[in-house]
């Protein structure tokens, strides 16, 4: 369990690191290590040349910017725990990530690491696709804007061209009133979820719902939005029994009966939890 | 035991003289220990589990930089005296002794197993290089299912051996058919049951060097059994005893797996001796999945005879053992699930045919409990059985089977594995089993499953007792001496793993000796310490070496009294030892220090030593019990299911263990939760697995699903005290028991909080899928 040998770039800004990049587009990003280190160490796993994204200022904050909490991608996932800003505007995405991995693997793991990644379990592209983040992917012509869905492409398949680098994802600030909720199912707290469901809803004057995102992961390639389910949840009143229209909803391209049963479970379990 | 030998610090709650060292990072395991010119090993294995090895190309790996061997079985052999360890332990049954080969040749027999070394200067290079072998390798198919693998015409496992059957063997005693025959109630069962591996936090670990100037080979090794370690190695590269030490030196862990000497521990020091360097390897966790011994399967198809009133009336069926590839430990692992079996309950006819298949896979030997669990889960889970058949409450049907106290000491009609009449030595049973249920609140606890269940809730309890053999033989060492510093210097065969031995050993000296342990250096798990030893297993060294510590230090000290009464010139019955020195009963100020008297114990020339006395303030001892003495206890759980997901919290976990006198509470504890979190793991999470072609398919830690913090309930721990009159200590065993009724006990009380529904839980780990299943079809 030793890496293969590799050269090791450790750039101190973004313009550096894109140079280092074009030069060696083959090059793996370096975030938080948290699956690429031991990926390497196990050889699963060989990257010529390693960037080290660690050194670079400015992908460490989070601001509001134009209805968006606007993530750097460089931010720990304990960040994420401890920001009074995304407890306040964004609290399903704290929700989540006190789900991801471990303390120690949080304190290293970041945020553009796990939505790069794009592990078919992970908490934060599951966030990510309930609220149609967007994200920065800078190269040395300049920054672009690509929306998390076209971004997500696969299991660890994700739309970066050579060169790009993910620099910060924006998730929009719900409305007021607008109901959020994340609710997983793993063997052990931290273990990779069975399944796992977010849920956003908005109300309207007479507590019926407006307008709905559902998204759901766990016996899918990747996190996925059920379009038809929040179709069906449209006028759904709180308080209402959500188990007929849970068990209605299609579930396209669930790997087994049985995980899309836990699926179905905690996407109930994530409506009752965002209307108590 | 007399009032002057009271052992003061017995009993008492001393904290670990081993922390300081480890607490500041300056302990020295394996991985910490770096030799001048010291070189690094990897091993290539076989990837898959069964073929005909044709060839080895292993020119590249030699060429590629910085490699400094690559060494093959054919390149060993000139230098080993058999292509073999001699590890195999006796046993009538066994059909084919398997001795685990030092690197395979001609046939490779399971994925993991080791068939060529690389050393090189750095460990990268080193599996750079690894990388580079070629195997030639004919797929022969392999032997898997333990049970399709003794079927007739079955792809054999070894191609040496006729067939699959290692050993097929009966436990049995009592009048079985007849007792079957007017039973008026049979029940049978069929439990697949899966144990997992040992998984200490440091894997194993060898460094060798040979010195040229004194011709000696030390072996630093992160092992349980030092002493047998160097026998084998020794045996095998026909070294002489004097030029080979086996340390081990601060060790992470053994709960079993490091009991094995491995074909590791021999090829990593004949690759030192070749190369005339350092080598050293450290086994990475992937190799600790695929080549560590670990436990594995056995299926029980049992039936179990009760009269109307639940008592027992007999028990017969069949043990399949799934064994693996060779026989470093014998067969002992299912002979403990069948004689543990019995537990504290007086069975009168028992029959179990048990057969051990050979398998295409890494051989399965003990991890904490050694097949213990699976023995009291099926006589355990067959009780709850017969409550739940005839309507008897799960304790009272346990009270009416339990062993009384008045029947001690219980001779069982069994025999263990060293061929001695299995007897209970001690205990009271039932008053255990009533001080647990006491604690727990269990008869309160219907009343609080209704009103849970009326708040949604589904929560159950479960209820398991045991017994567990400890102590055992046939011997540990202990010496001590004393020079004219006046340092103590304990040594011992015993070896520690991070149980806290050092500090026991060291209470029991101090005691004597009358002084702070703290002040004792004790020395385990080094060769060269002391000549004989054994180690590690069975829940046995704080008594065992404790007894063995005990007579070694009254020996020292009736000699420094001795010395002393020529030196003082008193009588010695009107000396004490206080504080480390021997003083006149009530003249403090005459006094000699235990250096004095050593002083004169060494002699100075010309002058002879004080009449009577030999030279040296020093003795040295083999404690050899005569029997295992057996610690008891019993185990109640509490566990809340979700039957929706079948998630299984405990809510509770309650523990009221024997363990005869304790040497230090804190330290018996701590191995009663570790042992409890062991268990947790064998009923809900671990579960070492292979693909259909035999390849591990666990091989790390997020597929092996080990206990982690979160999971776990509070564990609460109450003690009794029944002395065992075969040890002066009166101390048991405590390193097992806390694994050995856990899975029963969590079972039961998953079972328990399903109820109405009757759900039967047959199948460890008992995880939410498999327990999804059960209830889908309930």
């Amino acid at each position: 369990m030793k890496p293969a040998a590799f050269c090791y770039h450790a750039p101190r800004s973004l313009p550096e690191a894109l140079a280092i990049l074009e030069q060696h587009p083959e090059a793996r990003p370096l975030a938080g290590g948290q699956s690429l280190m031991p990926q390497l160490n196990a050889r699963q796993v060989t990257a010529p040349h390693l960037l080290d994204l660690n050194r670079l200022d400015g992908l460490d904050g989070i601001e509001e910017a134009e209805g968006c909490l606007r993530i750097g991608a460089m931010v720990r996932q304990a960040a994420l725990l401890r920001s009074p800003l995304l407890r306040r505007h964004l609290p399903v995405l704290v929700e989540a990530a006190v789900l991801v991995g471990h303390v120690a693997t949080r304190n290293r793991g970041t945020l553009g690491g796990s939505l790069c990644q794009l592990d078919p379990w992970a908490e934060l592209p599951l966030v990510a696709t309930l609220l149609d983040a967007e994200l920065e992917l800078a190269a040395p012509s300049g920054t672009r804007r690509l929306a998390f869905r076209d971004f997500a492409q696969g299991p660890g398949r994700n739309a970066l061209r050579p060169g790009e680098l993910l620099t910060h994802a924006r998730f929009p600030i719900p409305a007021a009133g607008t109901r959020q909720a994340f609710v997983e199912i793993a063997d052990r707290p931290n273990d990779p979820a069975e399944a796992a469901a977010a849920v956003s809803l908005r109300l309207g004057a007479a507590g019926e719902v407006t307008s709905a995102a559902l998204a759901v992961c766990g016996p899918f390639p990747m996190a996925r939005r059920l379009p038809e389910g929040e179709a069906m949840l449209l006028g759904w009143r709180p308080g209402a029994d959500p188990r007929p229209l849970v068990s209605g909803m299609p579930l396209p391209d669930a790997a087994d009966d049985d995980r899309a049963a836990m699926v179905r479970v905690a996407l109930r379990r994530a409506l009752e939890r965002a209307m108590a | 035991m007399t009032a002057a030998e009271a052992p003061a610090w017995l009993g008492r709650r001393v904290p670990r003289i081993e922390d300081a060292a480890l607490l500041r990072g300056r302990g020295q395991f394996v991985g910490d220990i770096v030799r001048p010119g010291m070189l690094h090993a990897r091993f290539v294995r076989s990837p898959v589990a069964h073929g005909r090895l044709l060839g080895l190309e292993v020119e590249a790996a030699r060429r590629a930089p910085g490699v400094r061997g690559v060494f093959t079985a054919e390149d060993f052999r000139p230098h080993l005296t058999s292509p073999e360890l001699a590890v195999a332990m006796p046993a009538g049954a066994i059909r084919y002794v398997v001795n685990p080969r030092v690197l395979a040749a001609d046939e490779v027999c399971y994925a993991g197993e080791a068939v060529a070394l690389v050393v090189a200067d750095t460990p990268h290079a080193a599996e750079d290089a690894a990388a580079l072998v070629r195997l030639d390798i004919e797929l022969l198919p392999p032997a898997l299912d333990p049970g399709s693998a003794l079927e007739p015409g079955a792809p054999r496992a070894r191609l040496g051996c006729a067939d699959n059957l290692l050993a097929r063997f009966t436990v049995a005693y009592g009048e079985v058919a007849p007792a079957f025959e007017v039973a008026p109630h049979v029940f049978r069962d069929r439990f697949h049951l899966h144990k997992g591996g040992g998984h200490s936090v440091e894997t194993r670990g060898v460094l060798a060097e040979h010195d040229r100037v004194d011709d000696m080979l030390t072996v630093w090794s992160s092992a349980q059994m030092p002493h047998r370690n160097k026998g084998v190695i020794c045996a095998a590269l026909g070294r002489a005893e004097d030029r080979v030490r086996v340390v081990a030196p601060d060790v992470g862990g053994g709960f079993g797996p490091k009991f094995v000497c491995y074909p590791e521990d021999v090829a990593v020091p004949l690759a030192a001796l070749l190369l005339g360097r350092p080598v050293r390897w450290i086994e990475d966790r992937r190799e600790n999945f695929a080549a560590t011994t670990a436990e594995r399967d056995q299926l029980w198809d049992v039936e179990v005879a009760a009269d109307a009133q639940g008592r027992l009336l007999g028990l017969r069926g069949r043990l399949l053992h799934d064994h693996g590839a060779d026989t470093p430990y014998g067969i002992a692992l299912p002979q403990n699930s069948a004689t543990n079996l019995l537990g504290p309950y007086v069975l009168p006819a028992y029959r179990l045919e048990i057969s051990v298949a050979l398998t295409n896979k890494v051989a399965a030997t003990p991890t904490r409990g050694a097949g213990r669990p699976q023995g009291t889960f099926v006589m355990e889970r067959m009780l709850d059985r017969i409550a739940d058949e005839l309507g008897i409450e799960r304790a009272e049907v346990r009270r009416r089977n339990l062993i009384p106290p008045l029947a001690m000491p219980y001779r069982t009609p069994l025999t263990t594995r060293d061929g001695a009449a299995m007897i209970y030595d001690s205990g009271d049973y039932p008053a255990c089993m009533a001080d647990a249920l006491r604690l727990a609140g269990y008869e309160d606890f219907r009343a609080r499953q209704k009103a849970a269940r009326e708040a949604g809730r589904h929560i159950g309890i479960g209820l398991s007792n045991y017994v567990e053999g400890t102590s055992r033989g046939p011997f540990e060492t202990a010496a001590i001496s004393i020079g004219p510093s006046g340092q103590v210097v304990l040594s011992t065969g015993a070896s520690a793993q991070g149980q806290g031995t050092a500090t026991v050993l060291a209470q029991v000296c101090a005691g004597v000796l009358d002084m702070d342990p703290a002040r004792i250096t004790v020395r385990t798990g080094d060769t060269a310490a002391i000549a004989q030893g054994l180690g590690a297993f069975a829940s046995r060294q704080g008594p065992v070496a404790g007894a063995a510590v005990l007579q070694a230090a009254r020996l020292v000290r009736e000699k420094a009294l001795l010395a002393a009464s020529h030196l003082l010139e008193a009588a010695p019955e009107d000396l004490e030892l206080v504080n480390g020195a021997v003083r006149i009963r009530g003249i403090p100020a005459d006094r000699l220090s235990l250096g004095q008297v050593a002083q004169v114990l060494q002699g100075m020339p010309g002058f002879p030593l004080p009449p009577g006395l030999s030279p040296g303030l020093s003795s040295s001892v083999a404690w050899q019990p005569e029997a295992l003495s057996y610690a008891n206890g019993t185990h109640v759980a509490e566990a809340m299911v979700d039957p929706e997901t079948g998630r299984i919290t405990l809510l509770r976990y309650l523990v009221v263990h024997d363990s005869g006198r304790l040497l230090n509470p804190s330290l018996a504890e701590g191995q009663i939760l570790g042992g409890v979190v062991h268990g947790i793991g064998h009923a809900l999470l671990e579960e070492t697995l292979f693909d259909a072609q035999g390849v591990p398919a666990t091989l790390g830690y997020p597929a092996y699903r080990l206990p982690s913090a979160p999971i776990l309930p509070w564990i609460e721990i109450h003690h009794r005290e029944t002395p065992t009159p075969l040890n002066p200590l009166g101390a048991k065993g405590v390193g097992e028991g806390g694994t050995i009724p856990a899975a029963a006990a969590i079972v039961a009380a998953v079972e328990d909080a399903l109820r109405p529904a009757r759900i039967r839980i047959t199948q460890l780990p008992i995880t939410p899928r498999r327990l999804r299943t059960l209830l889908a079809a309930a």
